[in-house]
């Protein structure tokens, strides 16, 4: 059985190849989701283009308007133009989740690393420090950080990123063991390769997919968890936007017959985060088959 | 019985390989004291010849190939390579490096053995690099000697593992091994995996290249028929313990150890022959 198909299997090795690059881009729930965050990043970037006017400057003789020519979703209870500050909220909203995600990733991925390639005592701290932080949610974790060091963004998104490395780690880790017990990383300890070259040039390229898919799951769950913590006012502070802080201060409008406000800010959130998880479920997936 | 020296040493040139009275415990039950896998053995492989290590599944031919080659540590013995003794204090990565380029090792599995996202040429320039101070013209031209002296196509060159057979991989990765150039390669069960007419054309590949670069081999294997091919001598393992050892030729035609005879009637086919090396079939894509 061994070995008899050998030139069958690097056949079917392409054929796979080129089922699961070709099937990734023909997948319509990865094109569409993609194309939303894409959409939202260019938001982000391009807000002064993209703006019709001052996110920030209040007009109290246009509150609460109507949607209309000059204020595209009309304007807030201090007459700001709420298109505008929905544009300029992707900045700070989208910013906040992507340093929690890369701080996390990138600890995580150290961590793991090196707590597959030294293995027992390393390993074995690494990983009771972990259980100890899977403990707290991240949330509880921010809004402590918050009472320590004041509201903002620096002090939740260093939180949230110090709650989600464990989860990062946990993935990576158990990847990485996985590789690290392959004949090729023993090839290259008898090679002589340096320890940081097997763990940066060899490791790392083969657990990069399975990070990549964690970092946009955790994103969805980052993106949501700062909006709360903004929704409670603990996080960026007005008058800078962000979609969280846009579904508190619409909340005041819902009474006066007014609840697109805080919705067109909800709905931005939840488009995000169902864009985030959405396409992190289907590469996980590709990764799998 | 594996107190003395297995009667392979000779007198002259220091041997390429030299172990003495290697035991490796594993920590673990059989009555908490661990398990023995590898018992007092003793061997040489002199310089430019080929030592067979055969025995059954289990018998700890695999922890043998990798005491040497350092991925585990000894729990007693001696390991010397042209002559000098090696010790099991924790290595420095340029003590690791040196010893790179006095022991190779080619493992069983082709699909596990190359790193999935390194094409051949970057496989085998990664250990020119550490070894070698070539430039750049250098190292290719090295690359290019190297896939000949392993026979594979130099289109292959740029290929991911993927793209290659099973066959094709072995050859990259005792390209691999040469690269450092060893004074010894082990191949641990190199060929198992592969069609008989590939094993064939990988066995011959191999003695040729011990004809031009004069290296030594330790060949573990428990198929008799492959061990015939390519070694001078032999020793028989069995549970950890060398049961015989001798020339190839008086171990498979006059076995002395009743485990020996065991082994040998084992093999379907006794007048085993090499197929005339053809281009291995099918591969090309
Ligand atoms: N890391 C380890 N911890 C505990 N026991 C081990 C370990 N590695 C190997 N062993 C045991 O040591 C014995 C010898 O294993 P080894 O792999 O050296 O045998 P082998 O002769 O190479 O067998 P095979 O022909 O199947 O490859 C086996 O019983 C195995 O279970
Ligand atoms: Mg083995």
């Amino acid at each position: 059985m061994a070995g008899t198909g050998t030139p069958l299997l690097s056949a079917a090795g392409l054929l796979e190849e080129k089922r699961a690059g070709g099937g990734l881009l023909r997948d319509p729930v990865v094109l569409v989701s993609t194309g939303i965050i894409v959409l939202l990043v260019v938001i982000a970037v391009f807000a002064p283009f993209i703006a019709t006017a001052n996110p920030d400057s209040s007009n109290i003789l246009a509150v609460n308007e109507a949607p209309s020519a000059a204020h595209l979703l009309g304007t807030d209870s201090l007459g700001r133009d709420l298109f505008s500050r929905l544009v300029y909220g992707a900045r700070l909203s989208l910013l906040g989740p992507a340093l929690i995600v890369c701080i996390s990733s990138a600890a995580g991925t150290v961590l793991a690393l090196a707590a597959a390639w030294f293995g027992g005592f390393f390993d074995q701290m690494v990983s009771r420090a972990a259980d100890v932080l899977f403990a707290f949610p991240g949330i509880i974790f921010a809004i402590v950080a918050v009472s320590v060091f004041g509201r903002g963004l620096v002090a939740p998104v260093i939180a949230l990123a110090i709650a989600a490395t464990p989860y990062v780690l946990r993935v990576t880790r158990s990847v990485a063991l996985r590789q690290r017990r392959l004949p090729y990383v023993a090839a290259c300890y008898v090679e002589g390769v340096p320890a940081w070259r097997i763990g940066l040039r060899h490791l790392l390229p083969n657990v990069a997919p399975i990070i990549l898919v964690q970092a946009t799951l955790a994103f969805g769950y980052a993106l949501v968890t700062l909006a709360a913590i903004s929704y409670l006012g603990l996080g960026v502070q007005p008058p800078s936007a962000t979609w969280g802080l846009m579904v508190a201060t619409g909340q005041a409008a819902i009474l006066g017959g007014h609840p697109e406000q805080s919705l067109y800010a909800g709905v931005m959130i939840v488009l995000a985060v169902v864009a985030f998880n959405l396409l992190g479920n289907r590469l996980a997936a590709h990764l799998e088959t | 019985m594996a107190d003395r020296p297995v009667g392979l040493r000779e007198p002259g040139p220091p041997p390429a390989l030299e172990v003495e009275h290697l035991v490796k415990v594993f920590p673990g039950p059989r009555s908490a004291g661990g398990f023995l896998a590898v018992d007092d053995v003793s061997f040489c492989v002199p310089q430019g010849r080929s030592l067979a290590v055969v025995g059954e599944s289990g018998s700890g031919k695999t922890t043998l190939a990798r005491m040497i080659v350092g991925l585990e540590r000894p729990s007693a013995g001696r390991i010397a390579v042209a002559g000098s003794a090696r010790s099991w204090r924790r290595v420095s990565s340029a003590e690791r490096k040196r010893r790179a380029r006095e022991v190779q090792i080619v493992f069983q599995d082709p699909y596990s053995s190359l790193d999935p996202r390194q094409s051949v040429r970057r496989c085998i320039e990664e250990a020119l690099v550490l070894h070698f101070d070539l430039d750049r013209a250098g190292r290719t031209a090295r690359v290019e000697e190297l896939l000949e002296q392993v026979r594979l196509d130099r289109r292959h060159a740029d290929s991911l593992p993927k793209r290659l057979s099973g066959g094709q991989r072995q050859r990259v990765a005792i390209a691999r091994a040469l690269a450092c150039a060893p004074k010894v390669v082990i191949c641990d069960e190199a060929v198992a995996s592969l069609d008989v007419s590939i094993q064939a054309q990988v066995l011959n590949l191999m003695s040729d290249i011990r004809n031009e670069t004069g290296v030594s081999y330790l060949f573990i294997s428990h198929d008799l028929a492959v061990v015939r091919q390519v070694s001078d001598d032999i020793v028989v393992m069995r549970r950890g313990r060398i049961v015989e050892a001798g020339p190839a030729d008086r171990v498979l035609d006059a076995p002395e150890h009743p485990y020996t005879r065991r082994l040998l009637a084992a093999i379907p086919r006794p007048g085993w022959r090499p197929a005339p090396s053809q281009e291995e079939v099918g591969t090309s894509s």
